[in-house]
């Protein structure tokens, strides 16, 4: 029997206004998309932590999507540009530290982008399936 | 700014406590915050012991004892001047901080967990002095004659050629530190040793200050630019290799998970860290403190567990939170019981962090820090919809 294909799982941080509504827009219009994402839902992308996109690398996550409102939209009208700056922080240090930047995703992606948001999982899925496993999967000594 | 170049009495050191009795005695200020000489204590026979340690002095007479000029930073006193100043004071505070000191003080000012801006009202008076560079605490503490090691890095700063004393290395953060004259408008008074004749001090003080001191304006003494320009330069060239000797490091080990593997988690690090500013630290809330039950499903995910867990999660998370700010002090490296070059790791990962926002911390209290700004028209590619 062939090896079952490498099915990445990714961890997501939406905010509660724009893409955790839009993910909801997604499954009540039927918008097919791949079940390797598991959400966790924030008031606001600028409420992140960078420890626990860090925390859910180490310990193995293949990929980190970070979904927030356009930049003028936050509900609380600039938390996104403070994620932003963060994640530029976080992809930065993760480079320089020899990790995978490219396993942390930041979106901007409305509440009535639900379409968008299943391309966006279905496009990081398949760029996941591309960069294999994420090798600290199997690293304890962290 | 008065500037003037005097002749010392007797020594540099003597000049300097002088000066600073003198604005004490006058009520100039109220108080000093200043590294002063500690008794040897309990004297063993390989270590003459004694070091020194910032001390918050009220009586004029006790100045005899203060030592700026001795070549160790056993903690980096902005931490000091934050406890002194951050829930508000009566008194006028005086500190004698070195260049790295100020730099971190400008930095806890921005993340108001210390109250040190003249100019917004804070009853603050900071002196600095230019840093012939450090030596750790242990091989000061060693050394037989104290006014030697200062004493030999005085004679060396006339050309800008500072050598550490026979046997002895500076700290890791000094033999890098590009930065260590004291520098911006937050500096009341400047006491100037590099590029200045033996037997004399240069001093650069706001003109109320300058007067108060009784300072003649004369020039700055004319080799000081070459002088300075000389040390930075080979400083530079120092810290070029060391963060080139970091990154190819990293580059051979694929990662930096080695770097880290010696770490016993013991968070020494952070608590020396001047700009690590969270006042509750996560790692130090029940955040990280596991079910028993949690340890046994991650060990048998992976085959294995590092216990304690989390140890590269916290240097990564430090580096997240502060990295933008960190002002090279290197006290860091100092705090670390295994010898692992935690200050490096900042200081490289730092540079490329800090050119995304063209920030330079503790530069100046006008700006702000990155973590606590954004500009709508910055980053915009990030998080846009790819083409």
């Amino acid at each position: 029997m062939a090896e079952a294909e490498f099915e990445p799982r990714i961890i997501a941080f939406l905010c509660n206004w724009c893409t955790y509504t839009g993910a909801d827009l997604a499954g009540t219009s039927r918008i097919q998309y791949p079940p390797n994402i598991r959400i966790i839902r924030l008031m606001c992308s600028g409420g992140l932590d960078p420890v626990y996109v860090s925390k859910a690398l180490l310990e193995g996550a293949d990929g980190v999507l970070i979904g927030g409102c356009h930049p003028g939209d936050c509900h609380y009208q600039s938390g996104n540009y403070k994620a932003r700056r963060r994640i530029a922080i976080l992809h930065n240090i993760l480079q320089q530290m020899g990790f995978d930047a490219d396993r942390v995703w930041l979106r901007w992606i409305s509440a009535s982008e639900g379409q968008y948001f299943a391309d966006t999982v279905t496009e990081m899925v398949a760029a996941l399936k591309d960069k294999g496993p994420n090798p600290l999967k199997g690293v304890g000594s962290i | 700014m008065i500037e003037a170049t005097i002749e010392v009495q007797e020594s540099a050191l003597k000049t300097i406590r002088g000066i600073l009795r003198r604005l004490l005695e006058q009520g100039t200020v109220d108080a000093w915050l200043v590294p002063m000489a500690l008794p040897s204590g309990d004297v063993g026979p390989t270590s003459p012991g004694g070091s020194v340690a910032p001390m918050l002095v009220t009586d004029p007479e006790a100045l005899e004892k203060a030592d700026p000029l001795a070549p160790v930073l056993p903690i980096n006193a902005a931490r000091a001047v934050a406890n002194l100043t951050v829930t508000g004071h009566q008194e006028k505070l005086g500190v004698v901080l070195r260049a790295c000191e100020i730099r971190a003080l400008v930095e806890l000012v921005k993340f108001q967990q210390a109250k040190a801006n003249a100019s917004a009202g804070d009853n603050i008076l900071i002196v600095g002095i230019d840093c012939l560079g450090t030596y750790r605490v242990t091989d000061y503490q060693a050394a037989r004659d104290k006014g030697r090691l200062a004493d030999e890095l005085l004679e060396g700063a006339m050309n800008g050629e500072l050598r550490p004393y026979e046997g002895l290395a500076f700290r890791a953060a000094c033999q890098m530190c590009e930065q260590p004259l004291p520098d911006g408008d937050h500096v009341d008074l400047t006491i100037g040793l590099v590029g200045v004749e033996p037997g004399k001090v240069y001093f650069k003080a706001r003109d109320e200050l300058g007067e108060a001191l009784g300072l003649a304006a004369n020039d700055a003494p004319a080799a000081r630019a070459e002088a300075v320009e000389k040390l930075v330069a080979s400083r530079v060239d120092a810290r070029d290799a060391a963060f080139g000797q970091f990154r190819d490091r990293v580059d051979s080990m694929g990662g930096l998970l080695e770097e880290f593997s010696a770490c016993i988690r013991c968070h020494n690090c952070m608590i020396n860290c001047p700009i690590c500013y969270c006042k509750e630290c996560i790692f130090r809330t029940a955040t990280f403190e596991h079910e028993s039950q949690l340890y046994y499903q991650w060990a048998a995910r992976k085959g294995e567990v590092r216990m304690l867990p989390d140890t590269l999660l916290f240097h990564l998370t430090r580096l997240n939170h502060m990295v933008t700010s960190c002002v090279g002090c290197g006290l860091c490296t100092e705090a670390c019981p295994v010898d692992i070059p935690v200050g490096t790791v900042f200081r490289t990962v730092g540079e490329k962090v800090q050119a995304i926002f063209d920030y330079h911390p503790g530069r100046s209290l006008e700006e702000e820090a990155p973590v606590q700004e954004f500009r709508e028209d910055e980053l915009t590619t990030l998080g846009s919809r790819p083409h």
